[in-house]
């Protein structure tokens, strides 16, 4: 293989993922979860269902996310997950995830397309501004897509005062623009 | 607007694009009923009142819904997976 020098970069372009406190929140990028996404295959759905369980790999209902050390995942859409685990351990998450699941179901590596920020703090005068959830609506364990600033986003609500905010990798930039504004705003 | 998703609950209608009649749901074969599909492709019915139509999530789940809508008050009556309508109807296996 041809000898390179190449240094991996953080999605908004520093050697690191960065940080930022505005207010009382913190607003944190991080680089340090895989994600593949499975997809049920017609006709499969039970079969899935159990091998699933049977590895582990939690499968929530429809808007929630669900964990199950070192495994977490939210719903996408119908027959439709995304799958997380931490990148020091499963760094092939795809190929981790693959064998169990075997002809059940589609699985796509997905880590680097996305940027992932961490929002600490209170949450609802900040997503208020930045997208139409109703938090009142979204209790911890809820996870959803939606608009931010024209950016299709998933959002994971972890717990009452921390969100999970991903978007597309390469507008990360605007999405972090986007969150920082409001914060600003907000706070 | 507010479409009451079969799976999300209400939904901002912001998040959705339109696609029209879900009558295109019953796509008939271009190659054995010509006539058919000349009518699928370029005759609609534009009732004024209450009406079924192809809405697509695109910023949320990306499902389809065949919404029931008012065109005359815009008030929606209901919505279901585009999925559960076609397969009802023996499509999709």
């Amino acid at each position: 293989m041809a000898e390179h020098r190449l240094t991996p970069l953080a999605p908004l372009g520093h050697a690191e993922p960065i940080e930022e406190r505005i207010g009382p929140v913190l607003i944190a990028e991080r680089t340090d979860v895989a994600m593949a996404s499975v997809a049920t295959r017609r006709g499969w759905e039970t079969e899935l269902a159990a091998r699933a369980a049977q590895a582990g790999l939690p499968l929530p209902p429809p808007g929630q996310a669900a964990e199950n050390a070192p495994w977490g995942s939210f719903w996408l859409g119908p027959e439709m997950w995304m799958v997380e685990a931490p990148y020091a351990t499963h760094e092939d998450v795809a190929a981790q995830v693959k064998p169990a699941l075997g002809e059940a179901a589609s699985v796509t590596e997905q880590t680097d397309a996305w940027v992932r920020f961490e929002v600490a703090g209170p949450l609802k005068p900040l997503f208020e501004r930045l997208c139409n959830i109703d938090l009142d609506r979204f209790a911890p364990g809820s996870a959803t897509r939606t608009l931010m600033e024209h950016l299709g986003v998933y959002v994971i609500r972890r717990a009452e005062d921390r969100m999970t905010v991903l978007g597309p990798r390469s507008s990360a930039g605007s999405l972090h623009h986007a969150i920082t504004v409001a914060a600003r705003s907000a706070f | 607007m507010l479409i009451p998703h079969p799976l999300l609950g209400p939904r901002d209608a912001q998040e959705f694009t339109y696609l029209g009649d879900a009558a295109l749901i019953d796509r008939p074969d271009g190659l054995t009923e010509p006539e058919k599909f000349h009518d699928y492709a370029y005759l609609r019915d534009n009732p004024a009142g209450v009406h079924k139509e192809l809405w697509f999530h695109e910023q949320g789940d990306r499902s389809w819904l065949v919404v029931t809508r008012n065109t005359v008050t815009h008030e929606i009556l209901g919505a279901v997976l585009a999925r559960d309508t076609a397969r009802g109807r023996g499509r999709s296996k």
